[in-house]
């Protein structure tokens, strides 16, 4: 039987929100020229969240995009069947602004190396930042994101769940262990 | 969940199931956006290497097919039959094993004999993807139309579509015909006796011998060009006559006073089967069709550039 943690309930999960927002601010050194850019598929909506979280506190209308990062996946020719596709739509530049990418949860970092690419071929960000509702640790490449909502020690076959209301109808990360892959 | 898969092949429409249909067309929406962004290239098929073997003269589908590959980042190869040793009397099958002893991995093939496409992906290990063999099937335009035509409507499911002209020599047709109707639009053919195959009644479609009762019953009509290299004689009196008979023309729009969408999958023999006025209306989606074309043949490339057709969680 696989067994369930709750790491973040939905009133925990919105604090952290909250706090993940001012990060963002600050890192990127106020609202000028940010765009929040989320992964398909959960960090798009995390990404509206942090937006509308950081719109609410600087009265800044913050920039949204989304990123489906599946054409570039490093694994295209070896997997069989083809992963689907989802949309991709960034705003008209984003040259010279700042970046912050959004994903649900941080785990190798072949995503990010995707996602990385992928934004290179849109334009030259001033800056790009990494923010992450997860990390589970497990890196296979150097990348480390620069606002975390939670940490979290894994082994290899347990699961993040992220969970978002807009998708699942309600809030909150578990961590599943012993699933049949 | 299982998602269907395609196959190793794209020969026709009609081994495809409506499963299998969406698939290919809701892949192609995302492609769509790749061809509007300033660098027009994603990374999916780097290191693939792609022919394009053209045994008749093509403009639109390989042009369209290339772009496809080169937006996916694909290395390809073009080989037509004039200038190359399919001059010197090599058979198909012959040229195809010597692509494959220099390691391809995919073939796109137009051939004129109906047929030729299964018969090459029978043969070879790569993939064969048709891009119209002889008057049986051209897959991807269908599959471009059926985009286009979700597009427009928003579905398929319940459109009556009426395909004019030359139904007999046109493949085109025939790819149409199975998508429509496995996705669950209803079909009629309109034009000269002598140019529809009765015995497509058996598959279901009807029927509709005058032009004006198609533009009547239709939410879209589908205009063929008339294939005049494929007709010895006999078949039209003239094409003063077909335009007079059964040419799409403005006036004959305006009389029915409703809105149509036209599809013609080019080239077009203006005047002949439809008018300028028409082609270049405001019903007409001849070109969307053709932008849509890229994405399909995107669409399908990366489907099938998966080779293996088993199942795997992602």
């Amino acid at each position: 039987m696989p067994s369930v943690t709750r790491l973040l309930d939905d009133s925990a999960m919105a604090s952290v929100l909250e706090r993940m927002a001012g990060e963002v601010v600050e890192k990127s050194g106020g609202t000028r020229g940010l765009v929040l850019v989320g992964i398909q598929r959960r960090g798009v909506e995390l990404a509206g969240r942090l937006a509308g979280l950081i719109g609410k506190a600087t009265g800044a209308t913050i920039s949204l995009g989304k990123l489906d990062i599946t054409l570039y996946r490093d694994d295209l020719s070896t997997i069989g069947q083809r992963p689907r596709v989802g949309e991709t739509s960034l705003p008209d530049s984003i040259e010279g602004r700042t970046v912050v990418v959004v994903d649900d949860v941080l785990y190798t970092g072949r995503t990010i190396r995707a996602a990385l690419d992928e934004l290179a071929d849109f334009g030259r960000p001033r800056r790009i930042l990494l923010c992450v509702l997860v990390d589970r640790g497990g890196r296979e490449l150097p990348i480390q994101a620069d606002v975390v909502g939670e940490r979290v020690a894994t082994v290899g076959d347990d699961r993040v769940d992220v969970a978002v209301w807009e998708l699942d109808g309600r809030d909150g990360v578990d961590l599943v262990r012993g699933a049949p892959l | 969940m299982t998602t269907p898969t395609l196959g190793k092949d794209l020969i026709g429409l009609e081994g495809l199931s409506a499963d299998q249909l969406r698939l290919i067309l809701d892949t192609a929406e995302p492609f769509k956006e790749v061809s509007e962004r300033a660098i027009k290239k994603v990374p999916a098929l780097r290191g693939k290497t792609i022919v394009n073997l053209f045994f008749e003269p093509s403009t639109r589908t390989r042009i369209s097919f290339e772009f496809a590959e080169k937006r996916l980042s694909a290395d390809t190869v073009n080989v037509a039959s004039s200038g190359s040793s399919v001059s010197k009397g090599e058979t198909l099958v012959d040229t195809a094993r010597n692509l494959e002893a220099m390691r391809i991995d995919m073939v796109v093939i137009r051939h004129p004999s109906s047929g030729a496409a299964q018969f090459l992906g029978d043969r070879i290990g790569s993939n064969v993807i048709n891009a119209g063999d002889g008057k049986h099937e051209h897959p991807t335009q269908g599959l471009l139309d059926l985009l286009t035509l979700r597009d427009r409507f928003g579905r398929i499911e319940g459109l009556k579509v009426a395909i004019c002209g030359d139904v007999l020599h046109s493949r085109v047709a025939r790819s149409n015909i199975w998508g429509l109707l496995k996705l669950g639009a209803e079909v009629a053919l309109c034009g000269p006796a002598t140019l529809i195959p009765r015995e497509l009644v058996e598959v279901g479609v009807q029927i509709i011998p005058r032009i004006d009762d198609a533009i009547a019953w239709a939410d879209a009509l589908n205009v063929l060009r008339l294939q005049l290299e494929r007709m010895q004689a006999g078949f039209i009196p003239s094409l003063r006559e077909y335009n007079r008979v059964f040419g799409v023309t403005k006036e004959r729009l305006d009389r029915a006073g409703k809105e149509i969408v036209i599809l013609h999958p080019g080239p077009m023999n203006r005047g002949v089967e439809i008018d300028s006025d028409v082609a270049d209306g405001p019903y007409s989606v001849i070109l969307p069709q053709v932008t849509n074309g890229v994405a399909i043949r995107m669409a399908v490339l990366y489907l099938l550039a998966g080779g293996a057709p088993e199942w795997q969680a992602i």
